[in-house]
């Protein structure tokens, strides 16, 4: 035994080293936030019993049975266990019959609301809103982001991406060039991410609260000194389109923890 | 790099010769301590959002852009006022601001529209401090 065996142990450990070398180098680039957070944020987000935006998933849970008065008609009522929603955040924003325009999922369930349920609309980012939202994407958690293959979604995507790459506000900044460019290095202390949106609705620190992505969009239009787009433009959707479809295929992680 | 004179409304003239600004945009030198200040300041000189600096006080300091520790060796006085007033004028796609120009800049916030991220004499005050950051 000896020289010959240890030798082709030694050849099958240069192979295992190199196969992992060229599995580093050939691994896809794209990552979530997720994996720029610090180890504590991590596990925050990783136990159910610790992550602050399960409170707004069960307090979905909890809408999602309720019976709204005009129809007395629960989301339950239609759709069955909010289970069946399981797959739905990971296509969204997409077109729903009856709109000429790709909704996000925020929208979708508020025309649900209106149309099926003769409720009122909920507000842009109330508690009620973010806590369905949070409930139904919380569905997909683990599923990849899988945008439909819909060609009439396409102009909207292209129209996401020409914002994206717009320098705008009085820093003259565009997102690209911190989220592509520069991702990875720091801005103010804090990992710039790839800005895939993976985890929304999230619990952000920074808000202490459950918020969505055109809110988060709005926090960097404010930094660069831009004007926000107004609450109910189309350019959110079309930024969501975008970001999306840059993301196809990264696991969503609703609800997401981030600084 | 030409010798043109850059005029905006509410803004002083320069003139850019090669790739500096040779004369002090207020007419006199700033202020190192001030400048110190501005720069430090994430509101105001907002440097430390992209660059790190010689402020050990300051915890959450930049990676994005090069070091400013030592910007005043790699450089002269007038290049750092070229590289603050409109660093687009050396590299069209650098992602540093503009600190001293209004046009050409797209859907920006009411608060701030028509207005330079800094004055002159703030750039001049900027300008003097980072001509002391030498490389040690």
């Amino acid at each position: 035994m000896s020289g010959l065996r240890r030798g082709s142990v030694c050849l099958g450990l240069c192979l295992v080293a190199a196969l992992t070398a060229n599995a580093q180098t050939d691994a896809p680039s794209r990552r979530s936030g997720y994996h720029d957070m610090g180890k504590p944020l991590q596990a925050m987000q990783d136990d159910d019993m610790a992550n602050p935006g399960m409170l707004w998933v069960g307090e979905g849970a909890n809408l999602w049975n309720q019976r709204f008065a005009a129809a007395d008609k629960s989301c339950a009522d239609c759709h069955g266990a909010v289970q069946s929603m399981s797959g739905v955040a990971a296509r969204y924003p997409a077109f729903t019959a009856g709109s000429d325009q790709p909704v996000t999922l925020e929208q979708r369930i508020n025309l649900c609301r209106t149309q099926n349920q003769r409720a009122d609309r909920l507000a842009d980012g109330s508690r009620e809103l973010m806590a369905l939202t949070a409930v139904v994407a919380h569905q997909s958690r683990n599923q990849p982001i899988a945008p439909p293959d819909d060609p009439r979604l396409r102009p909207f995507i292209a129209a996401g991406e020409a914002l994206y790459r717009l320098r705008q506000g009085q820093l003259n900044l565009s997102c690209a060039q911190c989220h592509d460019d520069n991702a990875g290095r720091k801005l103010a202390g804090v990992t710039i991410p790839q800005a895939h949106p993976t985890g929304y609705p999230i619990y952000r620190l920074e808000w202490q609260s459950l918020g969505s992505l055109k809110r988060r969009l709005r926090n960097c239009l404010v930094g660069m000194r831009a004007e926000p787009y107004a609450p109910d433009a189309p350019e959110y959707v079309q930024l969501e389109l975008f970001l999306m479809d840059r993301a196809r295929g990264l696991k969503l992680e609703t609800p997401g923890v981030r600084p | 790099m030409g010798n043109a004179v850059h005029a905006e409304d509410g803004l002083r003239p320069y003139r850019i010769v090669g790739d500096a600004i040779p004369a002090p945009l207020t007419g006199e030198a700033g202020d190192p301590e001030r400048g110190r200040a501005i720069v430090a300041n994430r509101r105001v000189g907002m440097c430390l959002r992209c660059h790190s600096g010689p402020f050990p006080q300051e915890r959450f300091q930049g990676t994005l852009a090069p070091p400013l520790t030592g910007a005043g060796s790699r450089w002269t006085e007038k290049q750092l006022r070229l590289r603050i007033v409109d660093a687009a004028q050396l590299n069209r796609d650098t992602i540093m601001p503009p600190y001293y120009r209004t046009d050409g800049l797209e859907r920006v916030a009411k608060g701030f529209a028509g207005k330079p991220i800094l004055s002159a004499e703030q750039i001049e005050d900027v300008v003097a401090f980072l001509a002391t950051l030498k490389d040690q």
